[in-house]
């Protein structure tokens, strides 16, 4: 199954804002996507409160993983939202 | 539509006329017991996914229009209400056999149960979370939606009462008033309401009968709530509060009655953190300082230097302004470890205030010693005053002391009725007199103020306790000696007037509360707070007495 790694990027970690941005994205995804931390147990990625209770803090690896047609692609776009700062971007 | 104006009276506990659309706090459903399940799993999915539906919805809505610190929350809560994974978790319950309310209260504690074993800011989510399956299961069972109202339009809240959990995100810019069928004026709400700055009125009767939407008039002040006002009651209200408002603004610095006379205007102090921030308030001073952060939570008593450092930062905050040092006011309600009390039945009526002094005399000379030393060369006028005297030689007693000490003003608070009565003897020794309502009221009506159940016992208005306060003004008056007021009654606009005129000489109170009570009291003479006084005196209740002085300081400004 195609994975990708990437690390949270948002400095509050992969909680409120950055969490529900990461599952929207992945909800509007056109496969479903799993994540997980390393060794653990791979979770829905749509869902905000599995995402949440991954409890992933700045700078953790998440791996994201997907099956389908355009696997790579969502992998590839879903990294990008969770490398990115969204207290950052949000000013 | 406009309807018929009904007229429902409550206790006016943070000032402002505002008229908007109601909208209702509904208490968190309650499941009945032994829900049976309707017997047809797939249409109860479908409901309950509607459920989800509408209070994500809803959710998604409200983030859009919060304040900024609302927004994170909000839309992670309307993201729950959307989890897919959640969503599969209830619907497998539904199919298991549960009825649908029962499912969604399962499956949303097996989440908040996770996000509180990681702790920490997600155990905070848990909170969020159970909100979300208050309101689902309410639509579920056809029931008003739980906790604050979500509308598009600012509105005025009304509830039987509000809890802490109620008020934390409450947003100022969306309420207009809160209006409670419950509370008293020292409840919650009235706290909350008035740190805002949001119009309230609390024990309104009959309010919570009112239907969601009513266009309703909330007069702060007077504490009237009127549904559908005529234009001309809401244009007379308006126009009353407007002039008030223009006093606000137009005064500042010594608190002065419209012909030149004056109320000086102090500010209560109790904690560490307070002292800096009371220093920069628009006050001529301190009233009452409670020392009794010095001395809790800690194994042994401070020493004179620790406490001398204390009082020193106060004292240095107000210098060339008055600072009113309460005593150290402990007892079985607030004890302290290094002050050994016998268990008493009754704590309130037990060794407490300047009575653990008889036990205690060093606790209490080695903290006049303490403030004395501070005082020196601060530029600060010390006063020192005993809590709970209830006789002359208690007072006098104290004011030994404080004397002996280099502490040459020490007075003694009024707080039991004995006092009050016998105001003249313990002027007598005592320098001044300081009359804290709060415990005066509780000692001349025999009721506890933490006790909700009879909020009209705990009026500051009622003409018994005023009765107090008038004769302990008097006796001031004849020994040509100050008699301040530095009870939560001192923060109420009209009752301040009531004090001015039984001639009370200062008021103290929270610095949030000093801009009304200066601006009410400028807009009337000596001669027109005494009419006050005496009116209220009048009344048989503090509801009429609170209308009475209403009533008239209205026609006073309309004229």
């Amino acid at each position: 199954m195609p994975e990708i790694r990437a690390k949270v990027g948002s400095a509050v970690g992969l909680h409120a804002r950055p969490a529900a941005l990461f599952a929207a994205a992945a909800a509007a995804s056109p496969v479903p996507v799993m994540v997980c931390k390393p060794g653990g147990d791979p979770v829905d990625a749509r869902s905000i409160l599995s995402v949440l209770t991954l409890d992933a803090r700045f700078g953790d690896e998440l791996i994201l993983s997907a099956e389908g047609p355009r696997a790579a692609e969502t992998l590839a776009s879903l990294a990008q939202v969770l490398e990115t700062d969204h207290d950052q971007a949000q000013g | 539509m406009a309807g018929v104006a009904v007229h429902l009276k409550g206790i006016g506990v943070s000032p402002g006329v505002v008229v908007g659309p109601v909208a209702k706090l509904s208490p968190p459903p309650v499941l009945p017991a032994g829900m049976v399940p309707s017997g047809d799993p797939d249409a109860d999915i479908q409901r309950t996914r509607e459920a989800l539906d509408r209070v994500r919805a809803e959710l998604g809505e409200r983030s859009a229009h919060a304040a900024s610190v609302a927004v994170d929350v909000l839309s992670a809560q309307a993201a729950m209400a959307a989890d897919p994974v959640l969503a599969a978790s209830i619907f497998g319950k539904i199919r298991d056999g549960r009825a649908a309310p029962e499912a969604v209260k399962d499956a949303l504690a097996a989440f908040g149960e996770q996000l509180l074993s990681i702790g920490g800011y997600l155990a905070e989510r848990a909170a969020d979370l159970e909100d979300i399956g208050n309101r689902v299961i309410s639509v579920l069972l056809g029931l008003p939606m739980p906790g604050l109202p979500i509308r598009d339009e600012p509105f005025v809240l009304l509830a039987q009462d509000l809890a802490p959990a109620d008020t934390a995100t409450l947003d100022a810019a969306n309420v207009l008033a809160i209006v409670t069928e419950q509370g008293g004026p020292t409840s919650h709400t009235a706290i909350i309401a008035k740190s805002l700055g949001i119009p309230a009125v609390v024990a309104c009767k009959g309010a919570f009968a009112v239907q969601d939407g009513t266009r309703i008039l909330v007069d702060g002040m007077t504490g009237a709530v009127v549904t559908e006002p005529s234009e001309e009651e809401v244009a007379e209200r308006v126009g009353r509060l407007a002039k008030r408002r223009a006093a606000v603004t137009e005064y500042s610095g010594p608190g002065r009655l419209s012909d030149g006379s004056r109320v000086q205007l102090l500010v209560n102090v109790g904690t560490s953190s307070d002292i800096e921030r009371a220093g920069l308030a628009d006050c001529e001073g301190v009233g009452l300082f409670r020392t009794e952060f010095l001395f809790l939570d800690r194994p042994g008593a401070p020493s004179v230097e620790e406490q001398r450092e204390t009082y020193r930062r106060l004292f240095e905050s107000f210098s060339g302004r008055k600072v009113v040092v309460r005593t150290l006011d402990a007892g079985a309600d607030k004890p302290l470890a290094f002050v050994r009390m016998a268990d008493e039945p009754n704590p309130a009526l037990g060794v407490r205030g300047f009575r653990t002094a008889r036990f205690h005399p060093d606790l209490l000379d080695d903290q006049l010693r303490a403030i004395s030393r501070a005082a020196m060369g601060s530029g600060a006028d010390v006063w020192v005053m005993a809590p709970m005297v209830a006789t002359p030689a208690e007072a006098a007693d104290f004011a030994r002391r404080a004397h002996e000490l280099g502490l040459p003003l020490a007075g003694a608070m009024v707080e039991i009725p004995a006092a009050a009565l016998r105001a003249d003897h313990l002027l007598h020794a005592a320098d001044f007199l300081s009359i804290g309502t709060n415990d005066l009221s509780q000692y001349t009506y025999a009721m506890d103020r933490e006790t909700g159940a009879l909020p009209e016992l705990l009026d500051p208005w009622q003409p018994a306790l005023l009765e107090l306060v008038r004769i302990t003004a008097q006796a001031g008056q004849r020994a040509g000696k100050p008699v301040g007021v530095c009870g939560e009654a001192a923060s109420d606009p009209q009752l301040a007037v009531v004090f001015a005129g039984m001639g009370v000489t200062s008021l103290s109170m929270a610095p949030v509360s000093l801009a009304e009570v200066r601006a009410e009291l400028s807009l009337y003479s000596a001669a027109q707070c005494a009419k006050a006084a005496e009116l209220a005196l009048a009344e048989r209740d503090g509801e009429s007495a609170r209308e009475a002085v209403g009533t008239y300081l209205d026609s006073v400004l309309q004229t």
